[in-house]
């Protein structure tokens, strides 16, 4: 079955695009960025664990275009082949917390009652936490690995999920459709999945689109400290963390190429986050 | 006064949800601290049993509980394992270095992100317009331990015009009399110039580093809120009636569009004392983020759930002064 609305929608979205250039940026970079992850180690000229002692500390040239690190690593290989992992954390972080903290939050917005009270309270507990520093403990509670990474980004943002759902439900829960609903004889389950989740699932997505860009810099924010990954492992903020050291004495390649490809990644995120926001909730165009 | 009072009373059971939060949190933390601590190969079981009976970690979890909820009644934080000193004193010698730091960060990303918001909004989809979107968004995506490298780079190692980025001043300078702690605030009361100039230098590295990543939500709320006053019927009101175009502005668009600024000021500034634990790094400042960071790297409970306190009770004093302000600034909040 074809949907009638289809091409027009596409032709709304395409003019929505074009209507911004920085939407159409944003959205050029997400794919160039995706398709690094994509085909990172393919793309790498190098081995990315490779060292070379005949080699260390180069600055870029035409062998090692972003030059090499103190073990005579190739950087390009490196940050090329680290794009999977950054982003493979986040997004996996984000789409977590964003369908758990969704379903809490709609849930507890559609009953009200003491479970609303409870969980609103552990919402605020968490909120007054300095997040960054609370995700740091959790991973150093939970183990030093990457998927603790994982969940302890995805916990942090919980709070603001639960926060959105919840209030999106509350707005909803009489409006016509519902009580439309109710009288075809659906049941709670039947209402709230069927006919709410869908209908908040457009504030929920720019949130999370807004949320990634964040999950990538928590992520490596915990790398850069020495928590999660672990070296050699190519990984964005471990190799700014490594470059660090020889910032002061002039190397800066080191440093400054991953620390590029995240500023690129977030950047473009945050991009399509907009870009998002001004296709999907016309409220919020200025 | 009422309200503010209320205020503070709701607030309770926040705070005692983060004291028990930050209690388990740091009881499953991995380790036997007493084990951790005995790492001197000559001490033997028993003694390893006496340091966990010193350390009270052979009582039940409840009991343990209940045992630091006294003594936080007592203002007594604990002790830190690893310097020995107690974390009440270690805090009140660690705030104001990361204090100071970002409230001149906040200052800097006010004085520029107020203006940008302004002139964006002023003049909706003009050059400025998207400068401040494309500023504002290329600042909250540089990691800010990348915007300090940089920073460093340039600034120090480049045109040498920085002091080294270690520290709050130089270890050849003495530091001034302590008063406030604050180092600029009490070299200015010792009437140290020199000092105070050295401390302000030491600080503009790092607190550019923060103001960076604090500008986008503050210019995009600027922007956000400026428009939506500009377009409201009393600032057409006023225009029909020949009002300048200054007093439109500032007297009644910007005065009207402040309330979600003051707002956004308040979730930054607690965000931004929270997040300057990479900072702190980046620049080797000790600050309360660099204790918060050594206590999770040394097993070392006690500073870490002084900070969090800390953290989460500043994060309410912040949401007060950010309710008090606007009911000055907007009366009609008040009720």
């Amino acid at each position: 079955m074809t949907n009638p609305h289809k091409p027009g929608h596409l032709a709304q979205i395409s003019q929505l695009i074009l209507a911004n250039p920085m939407n159409l940026i944003g959205l050029i970079l997400f794919g160039f960025i995706l398709m690094i992850a994509v085909l990172g180690s393919a793309l790498a000229p190098y081995d990315p664990l490779t060292t070379d002692s005949a080699a260390i500390l180069q600055s870029p040239s035409a062998a090692h275009w972003f030059g090499t690190d103190q073990l005579g690593r190739d950087i390009l290989s490196r940050t090329l082949v680290a794009a999977r992992l950054d982003l493979m954390i986040a997004i996996s972080a984000v789409g977590l917390s964003s369908v758990v903290g969704s379903v809490i939050g709609a849930v507890i917005g559609f009953k009200g009652g003491f479970w609303d009270g409870f969980t609103s309270r552990i919402v605020d507990v968490l909120m007054a936490f300095p997040l960054f520093v609370l995700a740091l403990a959790m991973v150093a509670a939970l183990g030093n690995t990457v998927i603790n990474v994982v969940y302890a980004t995805a916990i942090i943002n919980l709070p603001f999920y639960i926060r959105l759902a919840r209030s999106e439900v509350m707005v909803r829960r009489n409006i016509g459709y519902v009580e439309a609903a109710r009288v075809g004889g659906s049941g709670d389950a039947r209402v709230l999945f069927r006919f709410l989740l869908p209908n908040i699932a457009s504030p929920i997505v720019i949130q999370a689109s807004v949320n990634l860009g964040w999950a990538v810099l928590n992520a490596a924010g915990l790398s850069f400290l020495g928590l999660g990954v672990r070296p050699p492992t190519p990984e964005w903020g471990i190799m700014v963390a490594e470059g660090a050291r020889f910032i002061a004495s002039g190397e800066w390649w080191v440093a400054a190429f991953p620390g590029f490809a995240l500023m690129l990644t977030v950047f473009s995120f945050n991009m399509l986050g907009d870009s998002l926001r001004d296709m999907l909730d016309p409220r919020m165009r200025t | 006064m009422m309200r503010i009072l209320l205020r503070l009373l709701s607030a309770i059971p926040t705070l005692f949800g983060v004291v028990l939060v930050t209690f388990l949190l740091t009881r499953v933390l991995p380790g036997d601290p007493a084990v951790f601590f005995a790492a001197n190969p000559s001490m033997g079981a028993d003694e390893i049993a006496a340091l966990r009976e010193a350390l009270g970690f052979d009582k039940s979890l409840p009991e343990q509980f209940g045992i630091y909820l006294i003594d936080l009644a007592h203002g007594d934080l604990g002790r830190s394992v690893t310097t020995g000193l107690p974390v009440a004193e270690e805090i009140v010698r660690r705030l104001p270095a990361s204090v100071e730091l970002s409230v001149l960060a906040f200052v800097l990303a006010i004085g520029i992100a107020i203006p940008l918001g302004l002139a964006a909004a002023l003049r909706p989809g003009s050059l400025i317009d998207h400068t401040a979107r494309l500023i504002s968004t290329l600042g909250v995506s540089v990691p800010t331990f990348v915007t300090g490298l940089l920073l460093i780079y340039v600034f120090y190692f480049r045109l040498g015009v920085s002091p080294e980025p270690i520290g709050r001043l130089d270890p050849f300078l003495f530091e001034p009399d302590r008063v406030t702690g604050l180092l600029t605030v009490d070299a200015l009361l010792a009437g140290d110039f020199e000092i105070f100039r050295a401390a302000l230098a030491q600080m503009l590295l790092p607190a550019t580093t923060m103001a960076i990543f604090a500008l986008a939500p503050l210019t995009r709320m600027t922007r956000a809120s400026m428009l939506g006053a500009m377009g409201s019927e009393f600032i057409r009101t006023a225009r029909a009636s020949g009002l300048g175009r200054g007093k439109i502005i500032f007297t009644y668009a910007f005065r009207n569009a402040l309330l979600p600024i003051i707002t956004t000021m308040g979730m930054t500034f607690s965000y931004m004392l929270g997040a300057n634990v990479l900072v702190e790094r980046v620049f080797s400042w000790p600050g309360i983020g660099a204790m918060a960071m050594d206590s999770i790297m040394n097993l070392d409970y006690a500073p870490l759930q002084g900070f969090m306190l800390v953290m989460a009770g500043i994060f309410i004093l912040v949401n007060l002064a950010t309710d008090v302000a606007i009911t000055l600034v907007d009366p009609r909040a008040a009720k």
